[in-house]
């Protein structure tokens, strides 16, 4: 799947990926392919990326939204 | 006709104000370039922001309460006014002020109107004019980031949130193109969201999202950080507009310069040549006078 993690400075993450691992406000969930559609708030913590070639990168939050449909996932954040 | 060295002197001066214009020029428009980077790498964000706040209010039955939509009558009022603190950029600043100022005496006739500036030239102008200036943010500029913009903006928001003030407008110029501004007034405060959804995208098609945790939460969690995000899209456009209008006018200036210095060579050389006619003419008489 598509993911795309934008700040409101530059684009920190463009890619095709095989999951992601992101730190909820009700808790810490991951999204793999076709996932159901689902918008979800963040909170402070680490989003762990595994790419489609298997390579891991770490991303550590402060906040921010996400949104998940058809395979493409966007998240908001507000600084790396 | 004015004496050469008069002449001389003045096409001096007139060179090297026209070399400091130019070079003027060349500064604003490295600045601009980077401005409007800026505001481009922006956009992406601000429009996925509004996307996701519109398809909820959308799927929400009743307007959520928030403490940032409350509707209360206006009876203190705060312009965010956004200028700049350098001259030199036309009739930028002065317009600013100028809407604001017509904003508050037709719009709030009734309500006492303060103003928060950022900028320093606004906040001098206002000043004069007579104007309640309750706060200026002059170095918001000096690096215009979001983690600055965020905790300015959020100065603001808790005046709204704590009863200070009943409505918060935004004055500022929006980034066309270089040489055009357009000048904005919004509404800051209370929060609009259902303002613009257009039809467009009230007939795209819904979702069935899962929200987690649930609506109100994320609606209450997207509202603060949309707003947060509008200030600074307000700084960034501003910003940009600014190197732009002063690109516009130093590229003016140096127009006026070289036609200046046009007009001086002619006339200095005008000036030498009725010179030198006269110096011969005084060296022929005098040989003839000699001859005789």
């Amino acid at each position: 799947m598509q993911l795309d993690i934008i700040t409101p400075v530059d684009k920190v993450f463009s890619g095709e990926i095989k999951l992601i691992q992101l730190p909820g406000t009700n808790g810490s969930f991951e999204l793999m392919d076709n996932h159901a559609p689902i918008i979800s708030t963040l909170t402070s913590g680490k989003i762990r990326v595994i790419a489609i070639d298997g390579h891991e990168e770490n991303f550590d939050i402060g906040g921010g939204v996400l949104e998940s449909a058809e395979n493409k996932v966007i998240v908001l954040i507000e600084s790396v | 006709m004015a004496n050469l060295k008069e002449i001389r002197t003045r096409i001096s001066s007139v060179t090297s104000t026209r070399q400091i214009t130019s070079a003027m020029k060349m500064v604003s428009a490295a600045k601009l370039r980077k401005a409007q980077n800026a505001i481009l790498q922006m956009r992406p964000y601000a429009e996925k922001l509004h996307e996701i706040l519109v398809q909820l209010t959308e799927s929400l039955d009743d307007s959520v309460d928030n403490v940032y939509g409350q509707q209360r009558e206006a009876k203190k009022v705060l312009i965010l006014t956004i200028a700049s603190n350098k001259g030199l950029c036309g009739a930028f600043n002065s317009n600013v002020v100028k809407k604001a100022i017509e904003v508050a005496n037709n719009k709030y006739s009734n309500s006492t109107v303060d103003f928060w500036t950022a900028g320093r030239r606004a906040g001098e102008l206002l000043k004069y004019k007579g104007f309640n200036v309750i706060n200026e943010t002059n170095k918001i500029f000096d690096n215009l980031n979001f983690a600055n913009v965020e905790s300015f903006a959020l100065k603001i928001m808790s005046l709204f949130v704590d009863g200070e003030y009943d409505r918060i407008d935004l004055v500022y110029n929006q980034f066309k193109n270089t040489a055009v501004q357009i000048l904005r007034h919004e509404q800051f405060l209370p929060v609009l969201v259902n303002n613009d959804v257009e039809e467009k995208e009230s007939s795209m098609q819904k979702k069935d999202y899962i929200f987690e945790p649930s609506k109100d939460f994320i609606v209450n969690v997207l509202i603060p950080k949309s707003l947060k995000t509008q200030i600074y899209k307000a700084l960034l456009d501003s910003n940009a507009s600014e190197h732009g209008a002063r690109m516009t006018a130093m590229h003016l200036a140096t127009d006026n310069a070289g036609e200046l210095l046009k007009e001086l060579k002619l006339n200095y050389n005008k000036a030498r040549q009725s010179a030198i006619t006269n110096e011969i003419l005084e060296i022929v008489s005098g040989a003839e006078a000699l001859k005789q």
